[in-house]
């Protein structure tokens, strides 16, 4: 049987089992040349997203729900971290420097780039069957138990099985579909939503998430979300072999041990 | 395998030429058509670019969101005010009466206009949120006379692509393209909420632009000069904001 999202090699490349009976490394197709690339993007944006994110934020670590909210109205919630303005009341003794102009043009330059390069992506993904192939789970695969396994494995700190290494496991689909299909919209809605010129021109993307600060919280606990789904990500591959993986993520091939007997 | 590499040489030889001539004729349209922001060069120039050109196709005419008056925020927050120049507080103790808005640049009949003068024309209004790139926001009802208005009055040349606008405050001045400044919504601002516009909310004169963020609404306007280019104002950025880092556009 095929294993999604490879392609079996022609006969003549298996190492003839006469000549060695030990396991033999080779490399296995894993990922496509453009599944590689706008991952790498988006890598970059990401970062840059997220540093430039946090320096917007120390301007005003404030959130509110609904249209308004200033420093004169009560907070739906405060971070606790100093701020880059004097009128933020923070307890802090100190004020930190503004870094609000580069950290604005920087975070939508990056939008811009991640955007595009997405578009990209599901465009791919819906032309060439990459959503349906190595994305969706058909009912045949999912089962309860399978998604069940695919939480406990890492708890225990166990390595994924060979198979796992040339396609993904039922939770690594559900949670890659969540990302694609849920937070990344969800997070360019709600950021579009407090530009002022793009909420004259579609006043629904703002009242529909409740008003202006309702979409700078929403924004904030997406982006959240997004840190999260990254930092597991990364916990993820460095438990089922960080070179392996990540070498996997550049060159597109992955090292698969085969045994000969 | 020698024809099959021809082929792909042609084609993508026909690939990178009509990528290239298509890049460039998307460069050409956008310069004819005022897409091109004046600090569209440096390493965020990208993405400043396709942000105004893009919001300038999608939101050339649209109005921003107006409120009801019940929704008017009771404590409208106003931002820190640099120390207020003594010429400034010479005007203030005259209530300023001896305020002059004076519009130079590409008009017809250059002239200047006091506080009184703005108020004669008919008042307009509009409660719209002022949200600033800080991340806060409120709504108030915001008066004055659409500056359109006073544009039509001195006579705008047809040459004319930006309205520069100057503050008494030291080192402060700004520019909006002409569909901002024709916009309806786009106020010489002088009352709020029903009364005088406070000075910590920028009285007697704010320029009012409810479509971008509160930095490109700048307080004290005692200048507006029409021009086709903004080459010659400071650095040629369009903005003192962009000269201190911060976008010339502000839509977003």
């Amino acid at each position: 049987m095929a294993i999604p999202g490879s392609v079996q090699l022609p006969a003549e490349t298996c190492v003839p089992s006469a000549v060695s009976t030990a396991p033999v490394t080779k490399l296995a197709p894993r990922h496509s040349a453009l599944v590689r690339v706008t991952h790498w993007i988006t890598t970059i944006c990401f970062f840059a997203l997220l540093l430039t994110g946090i320096e917007i934020l120390i301007s005003h670590p404030r959130f509110y729900w609904g249209e308004t909210g200033t420093v004169l109205t009560a907070p739906l919630f405060q971070l606790p971290i100093p701020s880059s303005r004097a009128t933020v009341p923070t307890g802090y003794g100190y004020v930190l420097p503004d870094q609000n102009g580069w950290s604005r043009a920087l975070h939508f330059e990056a939008a811009w780039i991640a955007v595009l390069t997405g578009l990209l992506y599901v465009v791919f993904g819906l032309l060439t069957g990459h959503f349906r192939k190595n994305l969706l789970t058909s009912n045949a695969d999912f089962s309860w138990r399978a998604l069940l396994t695919s939480f406990t494995k890492p708890l225990r700190l166990e390595r994924p099985s060979e198979a796992e290494a040339s396609s993904y496991n039922v939770l690594q689909r559900l949670t890659y579909l969540f990302v694609i299909v849920i937070l990344f919209p969800l997070v360019i809605w709600s950021g579009l939503a407090m530009s002022l010129a793009f909420a004259s021109a579609f006043p629904w993307s703002v009242t529909l998430l409740g008003g202006h600060q309702s979409a700078r919280t929403i924004h904030f606990f997406v982006s959240l979300a997004l840190a999260l789904f990254l930092f597991v990500h990364v916990a993820m591959v460095c438990l089922a072999g960080f070179w392996n993986r990540t070498g996997a993520m550049i060159t597109g091939r992955t090292a698969t041990r085969k045994e000969h007997a | 395998m020698i024809n099959l590499s021809r082929r792909k040489l042609l084609v993508s030889g026909l690939a990178a030429t009509a990528g290239a001539s298509s890049l460039a004729v998307a460069a050409r349209l956008a310069q004819k058509y005022g897409l091109v922001p004046p600090d569209h060069g440096g390493i965020y120039g990208l993405g400043e670019t396709l942000t105004y050109a893009s919001q300038r196709l999608l939101t050339r005419h649209s109005l921003a969101r107006e409120f009801p008056r019940s929704r008017i925020s009771p404590r409208p927050f106003p931002n820190e005010l640099a120390p207020l120049t003594e010429e400034f507080k010479r005007l203030q103790a005259g209530r300023f009466a001896d305020w002059r808005l004076s519009v130079d640049g590409l008009v017809a009949e250059p002239a200047s206009f006091s506080i009184a003068d703005l108020k004669s024309y008919p008042s307009r209004g509009h409660i719209t949120e002022l949200a600033c790139e800080e991340g806060w926001s409120y709504i108030a009802e915001w008066i004055g006379v659409p500056l359109s208005r006073v544009l039509n009055l001195v006579g705008v040349h047809p040459q004319a692509k930006y309205v520069v606008y100057t503050s008494m405050e030291r080192d402060t001045w700004d520019s909006i393209d002409m569909a901002d400044a024709l916009h309806p919504q786009t106020f010489l601002c002088y009352g709020m909420n029903g009364n005088e516009l406070p000075v910590v909310h920028g009285g007697p004169l704010r320029m009012r632009l409810p479509r971008q963020v509160g930095y490109k609404n700048i307080k004290f306007i005692n200048r507006l000069t029409v021009t086709d280019s903004l080459k010659g104002f400071g650095k040629g950025l369009g903005s003192a904001a962009r000269e201190a880092g911060y976008a010339w556009y502000a839509g977003i």
